[in-house]
Parts: structure tokens; C-alpha cells; sequence
């Protein structure tokens, strides 16, 4: 069965210039960068051209790019560092909407003694830069707020957010593995003091990730081992994969343009399509502050889990903010921070694109959902009577 | 992706006996769309009073759909003293299993079932005295107790698997707990006999694996025992618990209760430096 891959903020496939680039690092060009031999050496100057690709991309200098494993590693090790660079400091600001990797992370230190504010957003997902500034402290130790929310693609005005925070001299790390690639981004306009990004979200593989350390930031290890990274971070380089992701941001600022036309146009497309055919369907976040490539629709009095496996069975690849798919009881954080009713919340469908999907898929899916909505519709209790009243008004 | 059986697939893609009978015997709706499932079952008795037809109409994942058309054939043919035997276990099994998290569809069939047939008899549809627990899912006190009793559940995280119950805020999980316990202690041999050193060790140490570890390391916590002087149960705190203000609480209100539950009643609990 063909896959029609509409998941692409869960993960995207590796860009085929990406594998090639990555292949001569696992067997023939194996040594360890650090190595006096120019066997090793010769890796060491392809990690350089890795690093370079990787800072253009979003307008960093190279020495303030820290190779990680992953996002949640970076979005830890950013707001460990301020944490431990502010030690007399208690307060974190973050949002309600965050990824796991912060929202769990605060949490946690909320439970060692830290205050955690999360700032709520509106009904469309969007934050107020006021409360922002009036929950400032003091006390606050770092601001940590997403640029792109992975489930709605909602953007947040983190370039504001992090020039209030500076002016307060609070460090300001902004989780962007949801917007590199997708949007421009120049951390030397902005006053951005830690910046995560992960690999395998922009066509480079799973088990890589950056993060940005703005110079003069005060920067404290998350993983404390050898000379690598500066010592800024422990661990042998992963190189095939710091050289996949250089290539991966030389294509991502290539593709950008795409991005924000083809892909946005099909994204639109099938976003309309979903609209007008589907009945009592909408869509969740802004429509216009929100990434090129991602849609999140609720169809009323659905269950999402349903939807996603009867889509799977055309081939079909999507996710949910329904409780049932989350293996939680309570459907997504996100959509109950934007007051998003329940009735809706259950039945909420994510769809993100990439480059490399086509037309020909986006129809493909356009044929095929309304027709699932309506079964799972005709089987729900709820759906006679909804129909039953708009027949009778 | 939950790993479903091929059972579930297949009701769930091609389900039987979707619909609402037409002027049925017994008819009865539960869960709620803000629950994130519901299940609408109705009856039709034959002459001989046996299930003539059963249909439903559900809100909710695959596995609720699965559970309910699993619900539907396999009441049908029976008496309603047969049908009020179905448990939420012969829903699940019919399936070839649910996965754990999923218990709670396979529930809320027995609950619909249940219901229905009250409703054919003219019993109460609400149940009297029960008492909300958990306010996110509006579950009562009856129900966790028989998911307990039922299903022998024995910590919360069953509980939620089985009821929901506590799934939301988690501000109900000390009363789940409370309940699990008084359900449990309903089980148990009322005399106790005398334990020597060695049984109570071993029955603290079996203890605390079964009951206390897993909710302390929940928290990312976790306790040792040293030894065991007479009734002084010398313990050592680790992870969590080790730097948490609150652990001398939770020694106290949690770990020694426990264990004088469920090994003797003339414990102490003492907190030894590792």
C-alpha cells in the first residue's frame, strides 16, 4: 500500500541527499574527529562544514552551535544551564503549551522547590506578550517558550518575548524544533540566548539535535565528559549524523521558499477541502500566525483514534490530540489550554505536510476522509441528534 | 500505536449490530462525550424473554467500538439473568484481550449492559448513595469499588486503566487509594497470627515491591530496608525521597500505614541514614 505521509511534526523522513551525505561516515571514513591522525582529522573538517551549514541556517556563528542527541536534551540542558548559571534565582516562566520535554521538565523541577508560571494562551493559541512582562521577576532564573507549537503550528512572538526578557537580564531559550526549517530564523536580530533544534524534524536522521548558545551566555554543561563541543558538551560526535543534519539545513534554507508557497498552498487546499466537506468541522490555532505545514482540524462528535486508524487503512498518516491516542485520558494540553471543547478536542486530526508531499495526495486524502467522518458520525450517539436539530432548525 | 488484536480490528472495522433497536425493552446510555467516550445500548426480548436483537452507537476509539460490538453478540440468545453474568472480562476476552490502558471500554460495556437491564425492570437507573470520586470522568465510589473487587486491582494506575477514575487532575487518587485499601482489607483473614523475624521481613520486603514501591516511584523515589529490630522497621529513602522535604510524611502516613495493613498493626517505622 502506497503511504500517504501527513506526520511530518511527528518526524519526516531522511532527505536522499541527506543519507548520501551521511553513508561514507559509518564504514570507510570511521575515526574519531578528535584523533592526532589525519585518518580522524579529515572528519573533524567535515564536522566543521557541518557546523557552518547548520549556523547559516539560522544565522548563528559556528562556535555557538552545540551538537546534542535531540531536542528534549537540548530544551534540558538550556534551562539546566540557566538554572545552575542563576543559582540564587527560583522562578521559570514557560507556557501551557509546551512540549513534553519542557512541560515535564518543569514540572519536575517544580517538584524540587523551583516556581514554574505558565503563561496561558488565547483561544487561538496565541500569547500575550504583556502577561509575559508582568510575570517577569527578580527571581526569574529563564523564559522558555516554544516558537512553533508542534500540534497547531501556532507561532509565538518569541522575538518580542525574548528582547522583554533581556532587558530584565533574564536568559531567554526558545524551543524552535518545530519552526527551523519551515520559517526564517536569525538569532543574530533577535536577543534569543539558547535556541533547540531537532534533526530528524527536518529530513536528517532521529538521534541528533543542536543547540544554540548565543556567545557570552553563560553556558553550564548537561553532560559533563570530554573536550568535545568545547566542553560544552561530553561524547563522542555522532558524526554521520552532525554531517546529515548540515546538509539537511543547507536543503532546509533552500526548500524555505517551497515551504512557505507550495507546501502552504497544498496545505490550504486541504485544509478547505476538509472545511466545506466535512460539517461541523474547524480548525484549531490562528490561521494566520501559524507554520506553512500544519493543520489541526476537530470534526465534532468524532473520537480521533478512530479517525487516524480508519485513515490507515487507505495508507494514510496523521496523528491526534485525542485522549485515546495519547495513552493519557485527557485529550492534548494544548487544545484544553485553548479552551477547545471537548466535543472537539476528541475529534481533532493533525495533518503536517512536507516538501515531498504532492497533489496527487492531498486529493487522495480529500476523497477519502469525509466519508470515514460521516461512518464514525452515523455510530456515534451523539450525531443523531446534532443532525436531528439542524434538520428541524 | 496500541497493540491491538486482530479481534478488535476486525469489529472495529466492520462492526456488528450498529443502530438503535426499534421500540426496545431496554435502552440506556453511558459515558459522556467529555469523557471521551459513550455507549448507547438498547435490547429487544423474544416471546421465550431471551436477547432478540442488540444494538448500539458509540462515541469513542477503536477499541470502545470493538468493545461494544463484542457486547452486542455476545448477549445475544441469552436471558437477562445469563446477560447480567457478562463481565467486562468476557467483553475483553472475547476480543482475544485489550490492551491494559484500554480496560475501561470493555467496562463501560458491562456498565451499559447493566444499565439496559435495569432499565427493562423498571430498577433505578441512578444508583443510590454512590459518591463522585473522580470529578474529571464523574466516577462513583460503586464503580471503583467493583472495578477493584472485580478485576482485583490493587493499584491506581489500574484503577484509571479500569475506570478512568483519576485519569485527569489526579486530585482523587488519595481517595482511590483509600478505596483500594477498604476493598482489600474486605478480602482479608481477620485474626492475625504471631510473625516471627524472618516472615515479617519477608512480608515487609513483598510489601513494599507490591504496594509502596511502585507509587513512590511514581514520584522518582524509592526506600530500602535495613532491618528489622522487633516491631522497628529500619528503611532508608532513595531518589526522590531522599532529598524531599515531605518524605518524613510520607514515611509515616503512607509507608507505615501500609505496611501495618498488611503485615502488623504494631509497626513503627524508622528512617536510618543509608
Amino acid at each position: 500500500m502506497k503511504i500517504v505521509y501527513l506526520d511530518n511534526n511527528a518526524t519526516t523522513q531522511v532527505a536522499p541527499e541527506v543519507l548520501e551525505a551521511m553513508l561514507p561516515y559509518f564504514h570507510d571514513l570511521y575515526g574519531n574527529p578528535s584523533s592526532m591522525h589525519s585518518f580522524g582529522g579529515q572528519v573533524a573538517q567535515k564536522l566543521r562544514e557541518a557546523r557552518e551549514q547548520v549556523a547559516s541556517l539560522i544565522g548563528a556563528s559556528p562556535d555557538e552551535i552545540i551538537f546534542t542527541s535531540c531536542g528534549t536534551e537540548s530544551d534540558n540542558a538550556a534551562i539546566r544551564s540557566a538554572l545552575a548559571t542563576h543559582p540564587e534565582r527560583r522562578h521559570i516562566v514557560t507556557s501551557r503549551v509546551e512540549h513534553p520535554a519542557i512541560k515535564s521538565l518543569c514540572a519536575n523541577l517544580a517538584g524540587q522547590g523551583y516556581r514554574v508560571t505558565e503563561l496561558p494562551v488565547d483561544k487561538n493559541g496565541l500569547l500575550d506578550t504583556e502577561q509575559l512582562e508582568s510575570s517577569l521577576t527578580p527571581d526569574t532564573a529563564v523564559v522558555s517558550l516554544m516558537w512553533a507549537n508542534s500540534e497547531t503550528g501556532v507561532i509565538f512572538p518569541v522575538e518580542k518575548a525574548a528582547a522583554l526578557a533581556h532587558e530584565r537580564g533574564i536568559p531567554f531559550h526558545t524551543d524552535a524544533v518545530q519552526s527551523t526549517g519551515k520559517i526564517p530564523i536569525n538569532v543574530k536580530k533577535s536577543a534569543i540566548d539558547m535556541l533547540s533544534i531537532s534533526g530528524h524534524k527536518l529530513h536528517a536522521p532521529k538521534g541528533i539535535g543542536v543547540l544554540y548558545v548565543r556567545k557570552g551566555t553563560k553556558f553550564s554543561p548537561f553532560l559533563i565528559g570530554g573536550h568535545q563541543e568545547k566542553g560544552r558538551r561530553g561524547g563522542t560526535e555522532n558524526t554521520p549524523s552532525i554531517i546529515g543534519l548540515g546538509k539537511a539545513c543547507e536543503l532546509a534554507a533552500h526548500h524555505m521558499e517551497t515551504e512557505n508557497t507550495a507546501v502552504k498552498r497544498l496545505r490550504d487546499k486541504l485544509e478547505t477541502a476538509l472545511l466545506d466537506g466535512i460539517p461541523q468541522s474547524r480548525v484549531n490555532g490562528d490561521l494566520f500566525q501559524r507554520l506553512p505545514n500544519t493543520t489541526n482540524i476537530s470534526f465534532e462528535f468524532v473520537e480521533g483514534e478512530a479517525i487516524l486508524l480508519l485513515m490507515n487503512e487507505y495508507g494514510i498518516c496523521a496523528s491526534s490530540g485525542s485522549a485515546c491516542t495519547s495513552g493519557s485520558l485527557q485529550p492534548s494540553h494544548v487544545l484544553r489550554a485553548m479552551g477547545v471543547p471537548f466535543t472537539m478536542a476528541h475529534g481533532s486530526i493533525r495533518f503536517s505536510l512536507s516538501t515531498y508531499n504532492n497533489e496527487e495526495e492531498i486529493d487522495f486524502v480529500i476523497e477519502k476522509l469525509p466519508p470515514i467522518i460521516e461512518r464514525l458520525r452515523s455510530m456515534s450517539p451523539y450525531w443523531t441528534s446534532v443532525a436531528q436539530a439542524c434538520v428541524s432548525a | 500505536m496500541w497493540e491491538y488484536t486482530e479481534k478488535v480490528m476486525e469489529h472495529f472495522l466492520n462492526p456488528r449490530n450498529v443502530g438503535e433497536v426499534e421500540n426496545p425493552d431496554g435502552v440506556a446510555e453511558v459515558g459522556s462525550i467529555a469523557c471521551g467516550d459513550a455507549l448507547k445500548l438498547s435490547f429487544k426480548l423474544d416471546e421465550n424473554k431471551r436477547i432478540k436483537e442488540a444494538k448500539f452507537k458509540t462515541f469513542g476509539c477503536a477499541s470502545a467500538i470493538a468493545s461494544s460490538s463484542a457486547l452486542t453478540e455476545l448477549i445475544k440468545g441469552m436471558t437477562l439473568e445469563e446477560a447480567m453474568k457478562v463481565s467486562n472480562q468476557d467483553i475483553a476476552a472475547y476480543l482475544g484481550g485489550l490492551p491494559q490502558e484500554k480496560m475501561h471500554c470493555s467496562v463501560m460495556g458491562k456498565e451499559a449492559l447493566e444499565k439496559a437491564i435495569e432499565n427493562y425492570q423498571g430498577a433505578p437507573a441512578k444508583e443510590t448513595g454512590a459518591q463522585i470520586i473522580c470529578e474529571c470522568f464523574g466516577v462513583t465510589d460503586r464503580e471503583i469499588e467493583r472495578a477493584v473487587r472485580e478485576n482485583n486491582l490493587t493499584t491506581v494506575e489500574e484503577v484509571t486503566n479500569y475506570t478512568k477514575a483519576g485519569g485527569g487532575c489526579g486530585n482523587c487518587h488519595d481517595a482511590i487509594r483509600q478505596i483500594i485499601e477498604r476493598v482489600r482489607a474486605e478480602a482479608k483473614p481477620a485474626v492475625r497470627p504471631k510473625l516471627t523475624t524472618i516472615q515479617k521481613i519477608r512480608m515487609i520486603e513483598e510489601a513494599l515491591e507490591r504496594e509502596i514501591r511502585p507509587s513512590l516511584k511514581h514520584d522518582g523515589g524509592d526506600i530500602e530496608l535495613i532491618d528489622v529490630v522487633g516491631n522497628r522497621v529500619l528503611v532508608a529513602t532513595r531518589g526522590a525521597c531522599a532529598v524531599c522535604k515531605a518524605s518524613d510524611i510520607t514515611l509515616k502516613h503512607f509507608v507505615e500505614a501500609k505496611l501495618r495493613d498488611l503485615v502488623s498493626p504494631d509497626l513503627i517505622i524508622e528512617e536510618v541514614a543509608p
